[in-house]
């Protein structure tokens, strides 16, 4: 039996305070989305017309390089009810904003602290490893964040997207 | 099996005997579970035929008829129901069984007819439509005879008769009995044709005198041409009449019953008992009618199978199924692509182009669409995925049929359309054609097709930003392209010296940005005069200050101007002080009207600030209302996005009134509850209760009759909006018309025509809160010395459940 576009991924997060079961039992009683892979151009407004197609949004907070504070490809999307924020997950996910595919998956509730990356850099962890260039998301990694985290490459699997 | 059972020890006695029971339980279960797959599974595609596979069942069934009996007729009722497509199948299946077990077959019969009078008291339409047809197919089984098929057809026509009842009620019936006919109509033709021919003139002589008032209200486009809208009883009448002219020679519905002709015609029928439709109460609600959405034919497709024509029967089969099949998989978009483009019959039609059809169809179903729009819009997408070779090519076509259709297309499925466009775009990089449509740059902005072009840019814009959509756009469409989104600020203008505020302004902002408190800015404020604009003095709020408010409202959130984050944390910060200016409706609309001047540029930020403002109570319902139709929101009124703020606040009052009304009928049931139980809890029968009713859960009399208050608050206010609302529309285009025919011009220009639509698109997007309201508005607003067009639109609504 395949996924359903409602399932929890098999992304938990490492910072969460609580057990694995709480954490699920958040996730799956969550109205609050992460949303990944966006160029860090996207703005507020573009994430809300699109979002707002599928409910009414709560509230949007912007992902934030740690250091720079500026967005830096993620953010999070909170609604009022369940069912709106299972209509993203249903049919925003795996779909286009600002021409890239973004990522939606299921987030136990912002904290204060969590918009920030956890990248040693400031930015996501993600970034820290990617090889490839891509022009939404800073271009190259720099060659010093690189070589600084690949001694960390079994924590890949439990980066996001 | 006998002896080993009898073994058994005195220790473990009760433990073995429970244990075998338990392995009896679960091979029971394992069975059914089995069972229930294999009939589950009959109809589904494999190596070996439809025939062989039923037949390998019927043999497996046989044996199990005497254990499984229940299990096995509740299977088969509920593939009855939730397999439509599958019909011929199953009674294909009921036949043979029937042939072998007469009895079973006649305990079936008593199965499903439960099944069917139960739907249609609880209401569940489909079910009881598709529990007929299968019912109706059973004749061709020889399970049921044709006599008592035809009895219970009559008296489902009998309710064509009555006459108390709303019409949508009498029309299901019909609606119900007609969509049988593809499958049984065949067999009543030979077998009891001037039965079938009175059926028949009866239904026809109810089609012809029903009322169609509503078909007006729920056509996609005004005109006829090139396919006309047709209301779908209609429809299906013309497309039985086809059929019948054809002899009932159905050749799209497979029948696999027609290789056991020979087993089944030895079989014994059953006849149906005599049922009785329930009778009409209050509190049943049936089936809107619907128009039947066509926008291509034959000709639109290109060499390779025939569309079928409007008026054949296998067109309404396709529909039907492809519809069933969007209902099944709505939830998961790549699986619901994925069935479309595997329909069992593709390779008879043009595929795509039916898929595409039913889905426009949904999306610009009248009055609101079963879905929210973003699920056509990501089906679509997937089914691009899928066949990208050539569906993206089907659905440019189809976008260019609705934009030369556009002049005719109703105003709230324009809306739609510009929703779906823009969206569409933003996930194929925005890549179209433009050029080919510059025909339309010769036409009034305010015409139906440049005014489409405009809006989806403004919505385009909204997922993108303003260079990429310049850059996408020939330099030709420079006209319609939006302005940059900026806010419009004239305190730090050219023209800030010479107007009143500009200094308190300046103070105002160094003191915000110092993080000074909402008092400290109320202060400030105090040095600004009275700009006495108002001669009413005595009439409005003393604290009503336009000077002020203008002042503050703009400084704030141009120094929030950055995001929409910004703007809200400002609004919240400053709460208090909105509150202070903002006592009156006057004061209220004055905050919007200097949003509006600060922000007429971004119309995005100006829905989010006035859905902020409504959220955290600075500004009522009525007031938006009342800004809206303002004279200084003239020059807005026939842009997309001020009904998008209307909407959104009708919305929120609906959303209030409906959770308060829920939260009354839960807190009544826990009353009623909780008195009932007060009297039994002595009796302990169950040893474990789901959710004790702590004394905390329980309301009081006090608590229910607050609650009931603040219901009957909520209505009033509804009421009022409503009210507002349609009396202000009704102003304005009776003073058109007025002038239309004091200056002698037509009437029926474009300004005219949106504004109509927009009226018309407040009664059906909100068409069931409306519909409390009828009777009052029926006697206060829509009363018979109205011009008829405006009255028009209200009859329509009226006509939509009645």
């Amino acid at each position: 039996m395949s996924a359903g576009s409602i399932d929890l991924s098999s992304y938990r997060d490492q910072h969460f305070k609580g057990s694995r079961a709480e954490q699920e039992r958040s996730l799956r009683e969550s109205t609050t989305l992460y949303v990944g892979n966006l160029s860090f151009y996207t703005t507020e407004e573009q994430i809300h017309e699109l979002f707002s197609r599928c409910g009414e949004v709560r509230r949007i907070v912007m992902g934030l390089d740690k250091y720079k504070k500026t967005p830096c490809g993620f953010c999070f999307v909170e609604y009022y009810t369940r069912p709106e924020a299972e209509n993203a997950m249903r049919y925003v996910n795996g779909t286009r904003l600002d021409d890239r595919l973004i990522r939606v998956d299921w987030d136990a509730g912002f904290i204060e602290g969590r918009q920030y990356g956890r990248g040693k850099t400031g930015g996501q962890v993600r970034d820290e490893y990617r090889t490839d260039y891509d022009a939404g998301r800073g271009g190259y990694v720099t060659l010093m964040a690189f070589s600084k985290n690949i001694v960390h490459k079994e924590d890949a699997c439990h980066r996001r997207c | 099996m006998m002896n080993r059972r009898r073994q058994h020890d005195g220790d473990d006695d009760g433990y073995e005997h429970r244990n075998r029971k338990r392995r009896r339980v679960s091979e029971n279960q394992e069975i059914e579970d089995r069972l229930e797959s294999l009939i589950l599974r009959v109809g589904e595609r494999s190596t070996s035929s439809v025939e062989s596979n039923l037949e390998g069942l019927v043999s497996v069934l046989e044996a199990d008829l005497g254990t499984f009996r229940l299990k096995i007729l509740r299977i088969l009722s509920e593939c009855a129901v939730k397999m439509p497509e599958k019909c011929t199948i199953y009674t294909t299946l009921v036949g043979l069984l029937n042939a072998k077990n007469y009895k079973f077959g006649g305990e079936f019969v008593d199965h499903m007819v439960k099944t069917f009078k139960e739907s249609l008291k609880l209401c569940r339409w489909d079910a009881a439509r598709y529990s007929l047809r299968f019912l109706a197919d059973l004749v061709n089984c020889h399970v049921i005879s044709a006599t008592s098929l035809l009895q219970l057809l009559d008296t489902m026509i009998d309710v064509s008769n009555e006459d108390t009842v709303p019409q949508v009620r009498r029309d299901w019936y019909v609606f119900a009995v007609l969509s049988t006919l593809p499958w049984v109509g065949r067999d009543l033709y030979e077998k009891k044709e001037s039965s079938l021919e009175s059926l028949l003139l009866r239904i026809e002589v109810y089609l012809n005198k029903r009322s169609k008032k509503h078909h007006n209200a729920l056509r996609v486009w005004s005109v006829d041409a090139p396919h006309p809208q047709e209301e779908y009883l209609d429809c299906l009448w013309a497309q039985i009449r086809k059929l019948r002219q054809d002899n009932w020679a159905e050749k799209h519905i497979p029948r696999p019953y027609l290789a056991f002709d020979s087993i089944l015609c030895e079989a014994l029928q059953h006849n149906l008992p005599q049922i009785v439709p329930p009778a009409h109460h209050e509190s049943y609600e049936y089936p809107m009618p619907s128009v039947v959405y066509r926008m291509f034919d034959y000709t639109d497709c290109p060499d390779g199978p025939n569309l079928p024509g409007a008026h054949s029967i296998e067109r309404f089969l396709i529909e039907e199924h492809l519809h069933h099949i969007i209902e099944m998989h709505h939830l998961e978009r790549k699986d619901c692509a994925a069935q479309l483009l595997d329909f069992p019959y593709k390779s008879k039609i043009p595929l795509e182009y039916c898929i595409v059809e039913v889905i426009f169809a949904e999306l610009f179903h009248m009055p609101t669409p079963r879905y929210i729009d973003i699920v056509y819009g990501s089906i679509l997408i997937e089914l691009c995925k899928l066949h990208p070779a050539t569906l993206p090519q089907v659905l440019a076509q189809a976008t260019e049929i609705l934009f030369m259709r556009i002049d005719s297309m109703n105003t709230s499925c324009f809306d739609r359309f510009v929703n779906w466009f823009s969206y569409h775009l933003s996930n194929f990089k925005f890549t179209w054609s433009w050029e080919e449509w510059d025909s339309c740059l010769l036409l009034d902005t305010e015409h139906p097709r440049p005014k489409f072009i405009q809006e989806v840019l403004q919505k385009c814009l909204r997922l993108s930003y303003h260079q990429r959509i310049t850059e996408m756009m020939p330099e030709t469409y420079a006209k319609l392209l939006p302005v940059p989104s900026q806010p419009n600020y004239k305190y730090a203008s050219e023209e800030a010296g010479s107007l009143t505020g500009t200094q308190v302004a300046h103070q105002l902002v160094v003191a915000i940005r110092q993080k000074c408190s909402p008092e400290e800015v109320i202060n400030i404020l105090k040095e600004l005069p009275n700009s006495g604009e108002n001669s009413d003095q005595e009439m409005s709020d003393s604290s009503f200050n336009p000077l002020k408010i203008d002042v503050f409202v703009q400084t704030l959130l141009n120094l929030g101007s950055k995001s929409f984050s910004h703007s809200f944390a400002a609004v919240s910060k400053f709460h208090l002080v909105f509150k202070a200016l903002a006592e009156s409706e006057e004061a209220q609309i004055c905050i919007l009207h200097n949003v509006f001047e600060l922000w007429q540029n971004h119309q995005q930020m100006m829905v989010v600030i006035i859905d902020k403002l409504l959220k955290i109570q600075i500004v009522d319902c009525s007031a938006v209302a009342t800004w809206i139709f303002s004279k200084e929101m003239t020059g807005e009124f026939t842009k997309m996005y001020l009904w998008e703020i209307l909407h959104l606040t009708i919305k929120k009052m609906n959303k209030h009134v409906i959770k308060l009304s829920n939260e009354l009928n839960d807190a009544k049931e826990k009353f009623a509850k909780a008195d009932s139980s007060s009297s039994d809890s002595e009796d302990e029968a169950a040893p474990k209760r789901k959710k004790p009713v702590t004394v905390v859960d329980k309301p009081t009399e006090e608590m229910v009759e607050r609650m009931e208050e603040k219901l009957e608050a909520a209505n009033v206010d509804q009421k009022r909006l409503f009210l507002i609302v349609f009396q202000r529309f009704i102003m304005i285009l009776s003073e058109h018309l007025v002038r239309s025919d004091t200056d002698g011009r037509d009437p029926d220009t474009d300004w005219y025509r949106w504004t109509v639509g927009r009226l018309q698109q407040v009664f059906l997007m909100h068409h069931e809160q409306v519909q409390k309201y009828s009777g009052t508005l029926e006697t206060l607003l829509f009363t018979s010395d109205l011009d008829s067009h405006i009255l028009e639109v209200f009859h329509q609504f009226v006509a939509l459940r009645a």
